[in-house]
C-alpha cells in the first residue's frame, strides 16, 4: 500500500484545478446562440496556408496544424515572432498574438507559401 | 532506361547537337564521358598517345544520388532507407567503382540527428568512400543547416552556408546552396555573398576547364510555380557562360528532366525515396504515390554519357526495378 505523498496531493490538485479552467475556457468559447467561437486555427494543405489571412485580437492563441505529407514551417517575415520548427504530418505549432499590426509569414521550406496574421486590439 | 538523345536518325545514340557539342569539346581538347553519373575525361593528347580512337572511360568517374530522405515513413515509400540501401547496391555492382559521389541534397526528411545517423550508418556499405554534399531544404528545418555543414562540409572546408569548390582530373567542381535564407514568395537563393564568391572562385580558370556545378534546387526555372528553381541561378550562370562545358546537376524535384542549352546542360536526378509528379501535374509537388510495383522504377541514379568517338551525347537513367 502506497501512501500517496504530499507532491502527489499537490500534482493531483493542479490537475483538477487544470481540469476545471479547461472547462471553464470551454464554456466561455460557447456563444449566446449555442455555436463555438471561432478557432483561431490555420490548417497547412496542399501547400498553403488556410485561410491565407486570419484577423485575431492580441493575445488569443493561433495555432497552425500540417495536413501535408510534406514538412513545413511558419516563419515570420522579419522575425516578428518566433518560428516554428520543421512540422511534420499532423504536427501543430502555436503563438499568441502579440502587440496589435499586420504579421505576414511563409514556409521557410517553400517560400511560395504565404500567410497575413492582422493582430487588433 | 531511356536515353535523351532527341534526333537520333542514325540509330546510333548521337544526334546533331550531340555531336556538335562533342566536337566543341573535342576542339579544347578534352574528351568526356559521363555516364550513371559517372563522368571520364581524355585529352586528346591521351588519345593519340595510346592510339585509340576510342579512348576507355577510365580517367574520371563520379555518380550522382540524390534526396534520400531518410525519415520520411508515408504512402509513397515506407521504407526510404531500404531504397538507399538498393542504390547502394547499385554502385557497389558497377563494373568500374566511381572516385566519389556527389549528394544533391535532402538526405534527411526533417533534419533529424537520428535521420543522419542513419544515412551516414547505411553509406558505410558503399564501397566508394568519398562523398561530396551540398544541403536539400529538408536538411536545414531548423538550424539554418548548422548540424549539416558540422556534418557534412567541414572536410570540404564550406563557406558561408556551405558553399565549396574543388578539382579532381582537370575538372572543376562547384558546390553551391540555394535552400538557405530563402525569402517569402521567392525560389532557391543563393545570395551576393554566395555569387561573389561564385565569380571570384571561377576567376582565374582557363574557358577551356570542364566545370561541373551540384546544387539541391534546379539552377533553371524548371517550374517556379511549386519553387521549382532559383531567384539568382540567371547570375551564377553569367560567371559560367564563357567555359566551353558546363554542366549542371541538381536534385530536388524527384524526376530526370534535362534541358541543354549552348554549352550548358541542366540535369536533374531521380529520388532514391519517392517519386514526385511531373511540373504542374497534380495539386502540389508532395510526394507522389504510385502503384507498389512502379515504385522503384521511379527512383534512382542518373547518368549524362559523353562518348568521343561515337561523337555522342546521351543521359541515361538507371532505376532500381
Amino acid at each position: 500500500m502506497i501512501t500517496p505523498t504530499p507532491g502527489i496531493k499537490t500534482t493531483a490538485l493542479l490537475c483538477a484545478i487544470s481540469l476545471l479552467n479547461f472547462s471553464l475556457f470551454a464554456l466561455a468559447g460557447e456563444m449566446k446562440d449555442g455555436t463555438i467561437a471561432k478557432q483561431n486555427r490555420i490548417e497547412i494543405k496542399d501547400f498553403a496556408f488556410d485561410p491565407q489571412k486570419i484577423t485575431v485580437k492580441s493575445g488569443e492563441k493561433i495555432t497552425w496544424i500540417n495536413r501535408d505529407g510534406e514538412p513545413h514551417t511558419v516563419v515570420s517575415v522579419g522575425k516578428k515572432f518566433q518560428r516554428s520548427p520543421g512540422l511534420d504530418t499532423d504536427q501543430e505549432f502555436s503563438i499568441t498574438a502579440g502587440a496589435p499590426g499586420t504579421y505576414e509569414y511563409f514556409c521557410s521550406v517553400h517560400p511560395k507559401m504565404t500567410g497575413t496574421i492582422v493582430v487588433e486590439k | 532506361m531511356s536515353n535523351y538523345i532527341c534526333h537520333d536518325h542514325e540509330h546510333d545514340g548521337i544526334d546533331r547537337r550531340g555531336f556538335l557539342k562533342c566536337m566543341a569539346w573535342a576542339g579544347t581538347g578534352v574528351l568526356w564521358t559521363v555516364s550513371g553519373g559517372v563522368l571520364v575525361s581524355k585529352t586528346l593528347a591521351e588519345v593519340a598517345k595510346t592510339g585509340s580512337s576510342l579512348p576507355k572511360a577510365t580517367d574520371l568517374s563520379f555518380l550522382q544520388i540524390s534526396d534520400s530522405h531518410i525519415g520520411f515513413s508515408k504512402e509513397a515509400n515506407k521504407d526510404v532507407t531500404e531504397t538507399f540501401k538498393i542504390a547502394l547496391d547499385r554502385i557497389n555492382a558497377m563494373p568500374t567503382q566511381p572516385a566519389f559521389l556527389i549528394h544533391t541534397g535532402d538526405i534527411s526528411q526533417l533534419s533529424k540527428p537520428e535521420e543522419f545517423d542513419t544515412f551516414d550508418q547505411v553509406l558505410k556499405s558503399c564501397k566508394t568512400k568519398d562523398v561530396f554534399y551540398v544541403p536539400g531544404e529538408h536538411d536545414v528545418l531548423n538550424d539554418g543547416g548548422k548540424l549539416f555543414r558540422d556534418r557534412y562540409l567541414k572536410s570540404v572546408e564550406g563557406k558561408g552556408s556551405g558553399w565549396y569548390s574543388f578539382n579532381k582530373n582537370g575538372v572543376h567542381f562547384v558546390g553551391l546552396v540555394n535552400v538557405v535564407n530563402l525569402q517569402a514568395g521567392g525560389l532557391g537563393q543563393l545570395g551576393d555573398e554566395q555569387l561573389e564568391w561564385l565569380e571570384d572562385d571561377v576567376k582565374g580558370l582557363s574557358a577551356e576547364t570542364p566545370i561541373v556545378v551540384f546544387a539541391h534546387i534546379p539552377l533553371w526555372a524548371v517550374y517556379p510555380k511549386w519553387g521549382w528553381g532559383t531567384d539568382d541561378s540567371e547570375r551564377a550562370l553569367g560567371y559560367l557562360k564563357r567555359f566551353g562545358s558546363l554542366t549542371v546537376l541538381n536534385g530536388h524535384i524527384h524526376q530526370v528532366l534535362r534541358k541543354v542549352e549552348g554549352n550548358v546542360t541542366f540535369h536533374t536526378a531521380m529520388s532514391t525515396a519517392f517519386p514526385q509528379p511531373e511540373p504542374g501535374k497534380g495539386p502540389n509537388p508532395g510526394p507522389l504515390k504510385v502503384p507498389a510495383e512502379k515504385l522503384r522504377s521511379m527512383l534512382g541514379l542518373t547518368s549524362v554519357q559523353y562518348k568521343q568517338g561515337k561523337s555522342a551525347l546521351a543521359v541515361i537513367d538507371s532505376n532500381l526495378s
